[in-house]
């Protein structure tokens, strides 16, 4: 019995019977991930316009990018941005999804809802929200400014992921630990956090990624010595298609590949 | 009789150490949520105290005085009737277009044996977890007109001369559904999974073929997921921004892009405020319906 | 260390004593008695703990038996210090400890679900509670040790907890919770994950080992026959309510209600009726004379599908024995015992169970049999009829 006539199910359905959805997902999944990765070939491209394939390989837009003060600069804001967001969301997430799942009082499912609002307002309302605040605080421009406001829209996936886990772990192990003579303190950094670490280093990575792909605040609130890196990258899209982009896309694909990979892989070890 | 005597007992002789344990457990509860506080005080600086003032100045006059005036604009103008007539129709489109990709997939996924699922739901979470900006900006370079779409088209022989795929309504659609569809395919994924295959089997041997069985037991079970899914693509489409700033290149006016362009051209903050509070109640109105239909936030982020 | 099969337990005994000291207390007895006065728990308008009552005495195995949500577990919660109650007194020995927090009231606790730490070794969660304490490496190893033997475990410390079987990880959840000297004991169904056989042998390994420890121990469970086996005395547990507090014996056959007459063992009741000379009848056929005490809701019989037995066609009763006559509507076999299904009337069927023996199967009651079922005298329940709630 070939493959194609075996049984996909434990019904009559065959693989060959679901053939053209085997097709026809293929070329769903191609067309998600193929689009992100074509800019790879795209950067190393020696011609101003962007073609496919490329005639000429070089490796003339990395110079222009690693060569410009302006991009550099953009770069290590966000990096810092980035790096300081994941350092204050990670925590505070954590602490306050602990404490909503821990205690059982009424308000914490509003509690909840209300630590999830960055994810549910639009994202440009919020940008101009913080826009017009910042500008009566004076936090335009400044770095504090905007990793208050990265860490605002990381907390609730830092939730998520904390919440989702501890979901999955038994509390009666922190009960224990106290039996034993451990105050709750110790017994969340003896017990609970070992086991929860793979999650907390998820939410972190993910702390990182939003606050350093984060566009709409950013084009907003940042700016001068403290542009972002997606700031400078959305004005030149709108005005023209410069293939520096294509080099500084294909460094944030990596990073991205990069994270979500660790992420699955941790996942992997904490199951 | 004995109620009077319960009463009594429990009048002359307080419960013992009732005060004190209420104290301690007020105590617990409030160092307990104490934790959470910060992280409240950061959603409180960053999204109910900014859009709290724009609610406000959404109902200030451009006298200063309270007024609807700015609400009152969008029932007049023709140009806010197009702006919402066009979000609109970019999110149904939008929401239309991932349900007709995102249903194989999420079934494809939801039958696959369970070592696989990781590997092939890669696909979904990559571009989930790629940087929005690349995406919309390799969506630019592949549709522009010497793109690679555009030259692959015409040497398959499709067109002849190249069509305009980016900075209009095409662009925009394919750029927003390639970026919304892990949002509709996560929480039906996640539905399909929870259907009781006994349930297939049970419809097989009631005597329907595996067609039949799909459509009538299959499909209507994973509805309330799909709806759910398509919800939050609608919701997520009608406030965003950079795609159809990016690739609709100015053609396609949509509620987000309209409020940056009053503020950048006009700076009447209670234009773009009253703007956004409508985007506002729109959302919550439909996320308030997906609540009731699914509960997504597990479906959404349970499996990461 | 040489020495008998009792050895490992006079050592464990004298490190107890030794833990005792550390912990500060002057007290070297190795168990304490429980002393829960009016505690009382509400969830809302729910009762989950009705001010109860309850003197566990000093070194006895105390099992509070209950359907679920009846508050058993509500209650050991409070004994351990993770549920606090709206009001009451929990003392162990002259201490009172219903506002002392769960790390200091010094009780071993043993979960359903283990509640291992599965990021430590078996010896890592055994030493958790010692190192907790400060006590040096080297005594750790050889308590861990010690712990480790009495629950027939040595030798398995480095072990990992995903590489242990269900009985072993019980093991390990009670070998942790007890190497630290406690001297109260709270198990919260420690067993009802282990399957039949495994089970069976651990209420026994269980009940020796609490003889050894000598340690006052609560135990929670909703199955009768785990709690009839393992209990020096039973908790009744029902609606936050104690229902009955005895020994097994007692519990058993002298119900004090129809709660724990119905909830323990198989049984069905008859409701009884007065007659002019102050006798209880069933049927006009006199069953005894109304018990001293309260019994204004009238009385009751409960008859035990194992009181009974059969006999067949139609006999009178006796001096000795209060006849049913009825008719067979089933008989199942179960191995060492089979059960009838009886209709003495059109509303009441009556169980009976005999042992099987060697009996052929032709000889058990046949379907529409025409029996008599016999009670022995000696074997009336009498239980007064609750007030409806």
């Amino acid at each position: 019995m070939s493959w194609w006539s075996s049984p996909a199910s434990d019904t009559q359905v065959t693989h060959g019977d679901r053939f053209w959805l085997y097709v026809v997902a293929s070329v769903i999944m191609l067309l998600l991930v193929l689009p992100t990765f074509i800019v790879i070939p795209m950067s190393f491209s020696d011609s101003q316009y962007l073609e496919f394939p490329p005639e000429n390989w070089s490796s003339r837009w990395y110079e222009v990018y690693f060569g410009s003060t302006k991009w550099m600069r953009a770069t290590a804001t966000s990096v810092q941005v980035g790096i300081i967001t994941m350092l204050v969301a990670t925590p505070l997430g954590t602490m306050a999804a602990y404490a909503l799942f821990v205690s059982g009082h009424r308000a914490t499912r509003a509690l909840f809802l209300f630590l999830i609002t960055p994810m549910i307002v639009p994202v440009i309302l919020i940008a101009i929200g913080v826009f017009y605040a910042y500008g009566r605080a004076g936090l335009n421009n400044t770095i504090t400014g905007l990793v208050l406001a990265h860490t605002a829209m990381a907390i609730p996936l830092v939730m998520i992921v904390i919440t989702a886990s501890l979901r999955s772990y038994d509390l009666n192990q922190e009960r224990v630990a106290r039996s034993l003579g451990a105050t709750r303190v110790k017994a969340f950094f003896l017990i609970t956090l070992p086991q929860i670490r793979f999650s907390v280093i998820t939410a972190a990575l993910l702390s990182f990624l939003t606050s350093f792909d984060e566009v709409i605040i950013a084009i907003f609130v940042s700016g001068g010595v403290n542009a972002t890196l997606t700031k400078h990258m959305f004005s030149a899209l709108r005005d023209f298609i410069d293939p520096t982009i294509a080099a500084i896309s294909t460094i944030m694909v990596l990073v991205s590949t990069v994270l979500l990979l660790m992420t699955q892989f941790i996942g992997a070890r904490e199951k | 009789m004995t109620a009077i005597g319960i009463e009594k007992t429990g009048q002359s002789e307080a419960p013992l150490h009732a005060e004190e344990l209420h104290r301690q457990q007020a105590r617990e509860q409030w160092t307990l949520l104490g934790l959470a506080v910060p992280a409240l005080i950061i959603v409180c600086l960053i999204i109910l105290i900014p859009v709290g003032w724009l609610f406000y100045l959404s109902f200030v006059g451009n006298d200063g005085e309270l007024s609807l005036q700015h609400y009152a604009k969008m029932v007049q103008y023709k140009s806010y009737a197009r702006v919402f007539a066009t979000t609109f129709q970019v999110s149904v489109l939008t929401t239309g277009i991932c349900i007709l990709i995102g249903y194989p997939l999420s079934y494809f996924l939801a039958l696959l044996p369970p070592r696989w699922v990781g590997f092939f739901m890669l696909a979904v979470l990559l571009p989930f977890w790629t940087s929005l900006l690349v995406r919309t900006y390799a969506w630019l370079v592949l549709l522009q007109k010497n793109g690679l779409l555009n030259d692959f088209a015409m040497q398959v022989g499709l067109w002849d001369t190249p069509v305009k795929l980016v900075h209009n309504m095409t662009g925009t659609l394919i750029g927003m559904a390639h970026i919304m569809l892990p949002f509709l395919v996560l929480p039906l994924y996640n539905a399909m999974k929870k259907i009781d295959r006994d349930l297939m089997y049970a419809a097989g041997n009631l005597g329907a073929s595996p067609v039949s069985a799909f459509w009538r037991v299959y499909f209507p079970l994973s509805l309330p997921g799909m709806v759910a899914g398509s919800l939050i693509v609608f919701v997520l489409c009608l406030g965003f921004y950079v795609t159809p700033a990016v690739l609709g290149g100015g053609r396609v006016i949509m509620v987000a892009t309209q409020i940056t362009a009053i503020l950048e051209n006009q700076f009447d903050w209670g234009a773009a405020s009253a703007l956004g509070v409508v985007l506002l109640i729109a959302t919550m109105l439909f996320l308030y319906i997906a609540g009731r239909l699914f509960k997504f936030d597990a479906a959404l982020f349970g499996k990461n | 260390m040489p020495g008998g099969e009792c050895r490992p337990a006079v050592i464990f005994g004298v490190s107890v004593l030794a833990d005792n000291n550390n912990n500060g207390s002057p007290d070297t007895s190795t168990a304490l008695p429980i002393h829960i006065s009016s505690l009382t728990k509400k969830y809302g308008d729910l009762y989950a703990l009705d001010s109860v009552d309850l003197e566990i005495r000093s070194g006895e195995f105390l099992t509070l038996l209950g359907p679920s949500g009846s508050g058993k577990t509500t209650l050991l919660m409070a004994i351990a210090g993770f549920n606090r109650p709206d009001s009451g007194s929990i003392r162990f020995g002259d201490q009172e400890v219903i506002l002392t927090p769960p790390h200091k009231r010094n009780v071993g606790m043993v979960f359903q679900s283990y509640a291992l730490f599965p990021h430590m070794s078996v010896a890592g969660n055994i030493g958790f509670p010692l190192k907790l304490r400060g006590v040096n490496a080297a005594e750790i190893e050889e308590r861990v040790t010690e712990a480790l033997e009495t629950v027939q475990l040595a030798g398995l410390g480095e072990r990992g907890i995903d590489q242990l079987s269900g009985g072993q990880r019980q093991r390990v959840a009670l070998a942790r919770a007890f190497v630290f000297g406690p001297r109260i004991l709270l198990m919260d169904e420690p067993l009802s994950a282990l399957d039949k056989k495994l089970r069976e042998r651990m209420q026994i390994e269980l009940k020796i080992l609490h003889r050894k420890l000598g340690v006052t121990t609560v135990y929670v469970t909703h199955d009768q026959r785990e709690a009839l086996t393992m209990s020096d005395r039973i908790a009744v547990i029902n609606h936050g309510r104690l229902a009955q507090v005895d020994t097994p014996e007692v519990i058993y056959n002298h119900p004090a209600n129809a709660f724990v007459a119905d909830f323990i063992g198989e049984s069905t009741m008859l409701p009884l009726d007065l007659d002019a000379a102050g006798n209880l009848t069933y049927k006009g056929s006199k069953v005894g004379k109304t018990p001293s005490g309260d019994g204004a809701g009238g009385w009751s019989l409960v008859v035990r599908p194992e009181h009974l037995s059969i006999m067949a066609g139609k006999k009178p009763g006796t001096d000795q024995t209060i006849a049913f006559e009825g008719t067979v509507i089933e008989t199942v076999f179960q191995g060492e015992t089979a059960f009838s299904i009886i209709a003495i009337d059109d509303e009441t069927e009556l169980q009976v169970r005999f042992a099987t023996g060697s009996k052929a199967k032709s000889s058990y009651p046949q379907s529409g049999e025409q029996v008599t079922l016999g009670l022995a005298r000696d074997d009336v329940i009498l239980i007064p009829e609750e007030d409806p709630q």
